[in-house]
């Protein structure tokens, strides 16, 4: 049976699809096609308009040695923070799904810091990691320099994915615990009678379940590492100490912005999109292919 | 040799009480059923014989060990559930054999092991598959040899054939009766249909309201069921079960003025004492016409069941049900005579005790 409804009017069916079109058009494809010109152009040096320069910008890029080291710190603060983030929310799911006390509490305590905005977290971890003031404040003094993100630029790093961890928590904690609670409790009690104790039954029984979850926040994490990060730097570190946390997307910001190279800026732009383009792709596949389990 | 002591045993949640002290002793190799309406806490008892639920009060010993305190698997149970509870990311071969490798059985045992209980269900050509391919009678298989495969010292079953259909519920029963045979373990089997737990059971419980009603044979509870309660619940049709009271002659009013002539009682037919009497469908007979002591009534509607029919009637205001194996065309309506074989049962009307019909 064909279940659509069929308009009559031609004008209303697009007049229903308007909001959404407009805000596609305007915030994605046309900020792309800007983006897609000025990659594959270049401006004059005196003005008077772009000139047509193929990949060349895409080969300036990819011939900076400085680039794959903002690459390279992607990637590690990509497996760091999806990797904090994810573990921790995990386990909190897991000790919320086994129905400790206080479970209700906890549930909507642990969503709170997904609703805060970046910046504003941003702000709140440079006084906690602030190394002159609070706990870390006192350890500094009993080992001066242990903790100093402002020259140290691996703790500057260090401090931007806790920020960026924690802030993420509470949207991989809904998902886990959701997944969790999808699980029939005779499944953990077929594993209690066939002998596994609770950590046995969370490795043999509820991960494996969970996979497909799993897989969707680890790419949703992903991107998000990519392109949230902005937030969080700019108000934290601004890339430095000496780019020590700069990110591809805070490259792409620097680059346009501060140095005025808006095509150097646009190639990589490009290039971050395909990345996530990619990655949003494999998780389409995967979740078309995904096991249902009855 | 006593295999599971249950001695005084409650459950509470919060302030509700699910069971109020239950004490049974179950011997070892017996096939208890447990049968009960839904909500009466026979799945609870067996969760907290399996380990699953907290013992608010009492004590269970499994062969002389108090359990109470053990998790489940220190209890030597193994349990089939109402929904199977497989492992659906693991083959029918990982579901069967998890119990032996959470156990830390070598692999080229354990496949053995596994193949063996699987022949013995008839799986060994389905090792490969998983659960999500099975047809339910299979899924129920796979859970059963799960059961099996560690040689638990007791079988505990919940509702298991209760997402089966009719046929193959029968088939189950009847492999699950082998299987019995074959090992000779202990088991407990919770189930609400009656057809199933008399055909089962070498004992039977029946339970109401978190109490344990009865103990006995099948055949023991059909023939002297000890309360109203029970009398109601066993047996298809049900029972019927007359409200009413002795004349001055000793013969039994009930409804609007129906007499029946009751030759045993002795002792109980004083007048104005007020019983339930309880006739089985079976032990009502039709007769052509009406002859002395018989009871007229009105025939409301007709069951047919194939082989024999339900007469459902009116007697004097009160419902009486007979089985029939006549032909007779009856419609609604017809005027009807019934009599009754003297096997009768009688309860209190107060706490629906039952009164010894033949007191010595």
């Amino acid at each position: 049976m064909e279940r659509r409804a069929h308009y009559r009017n031609r004008v209303l069916p697009w007049l229903l699809i308007a909001p959404q079109l407009i805000l596609v058009l305007v915030f994605f494809y046309w900020p792309t096609s800007q983006a897609l010109y000025w990659a594959f152009t270049l401006e004059q040096a005196w003005g008077g308009g772009n000139e047509w320069v193929g990949f060349d910008n895409f080969m300036g890029v990819f011939g900076d040695g400085r680039y794959w080291s903002t690459v390279g710190r992607s990637a590690v603060y990509a497996a760091a923070a999806t990797g904090i983030s994810m573990g921790i929310a995990l386990v909190l799911a897991l000790f919320v799904d086994r129905g400790l006390k206080g479970t209700k509490i906890f549930q909507s305590v642990f969503i709170w810091p997904y609703a805060l905005a970046a910046p504003v977290v941003g702000v709140a971890f440079r006084f906690i990691f602030s190394p002159q003031a609070g706990m870390i404040g006192s350890l500094n003094r009993i080992w001066p320099g242990i903790w100093d993100p402002a020259t140290n630029g691996l703790h500057a790093l260090i401090m931007v994915i806790i920020s960026h961890a924690w802030l993420s928590i509470g949207y991989n904690f809904v998902f886990f615990l959701a997944a969790l609670q999808m699980i029939p409790r005779s499944i953990a009690e077929a594993g209690a009678m066939d002998g596994a104790r609770p950590a046995r039954r969370m490795l043999d029984l509820q991960l494996p379940l969970i996979a497909p979850t799993t897989f969707f926040l680890l790419i949703m994490n992903i991107i998000s590492t990519f392109t949230d990060s902005f937030g969080l730097i700019d108000t934290m570190t601004e890339g430095g100490p000496i780019g020590s946390t700069e990110v591809m997307v805070y490259k792409i910001y620097y680059d346009g912005f501060k140095s005025l190279d808006y095509s150097g800026a646009a190639a990589q732009s490009i290039v971050l999109m395909l990345i996530v383009i990619t990655l949003t792709f494999v998780q389409f596949k995967w979740v078309e292919r995904r096991i249902h389990y009855t | 040799m006593t295999a599971i002591s249950i001695r005084n045993v409650k459950k509470r949640y919060g302030k509700a009480d699910i069971i109020h002290g239950v004490d049974l002793e179950i011997q070892a190799g017996e096939f208890i059923v447990i049968l009960g309406p839904s909500g009466c806490g026979k799945s609870t008892l067996l969760r907290m014989i399996a380990g699953l639920e907290e013992i608010t009060a009492g004590e269970i010993a499994i062969e002389d060990r108090v359990v109470n305190q053990l998790e489940p698997r220190e209890r030597g149970c193994a349990m089939v559930f109402q929904n199977y509870a497989l492992y659906p990311h693991m083959t029918v071969a990982g579901n069967i054999g998890y119990a032996l490798k959470v156990a830390g059985m070598a692999k080229p045992q354990r496949e053995e092991r596994v193949l063996k209980v699987a022949q013995s269900v008839g799986l060994e050509a389905l090792l490969a598959r998983r659960p999500g391919e099975l047809s339910g009678g299979q899924r129920q298989r796979v859970a059963m040899a799960r059961a099996m495969v560690r040689e638990p010292k007791v079988f505990l079953f919940d509702e298991p054939f209760s997402n089966l259909d009719a046929k193959l519920r029968v088939a189950m029963r009847g492999e699950v009766r082998r299987l019995h045979r074959q090992l000779g373990v202990t088991s407990i089997f919770v189930t609400h249909d009656q057809t199933e737990a008399m055909t089962l059971a070498d004992r039977l419980v029946i339970m109401n309201g978190g109490h344990v009603e009865q103990v006995g044979k099948p055949a023991e509870i059909y023939n002297r069921p000890v309360s109203r309660f029970v009398a109601d619940f066993i047996g298809s049709p049900a029972m019927n079960l007359l409200e009413g009271e002795f004349d001055a002659e000793g013969h039994f009013v009930h409804g609007q003025g129906g007499r029946i002539a009751v030759s045993s009682l002795n002792g109980h037919r004083v007048p104005g004492r007020k019983i339930v009497l309880g006739i089985r469908p079976e032990a009502v007979k039709r007769t052509i016409g009406p002859q002395i002591g018989t009871i007229p009534g009105i025939v409301d509607y007709v069951e047919e069941l194939g082989g024999s029919r339900l007469i459902h009637a009116e007697v004097n205001g009160n419902r009486l049900v007979a089985l029939d194996t006549d032909t007779e065309e009856l419609s609604s309506g017809t005027p009807v005579h019934f009599t009754f074989d003297d096997a009768l049962h009688a309860f209190s009307i107060e706490d629906g005790k039952r009164i010894d019909i033949h007191p010595a």
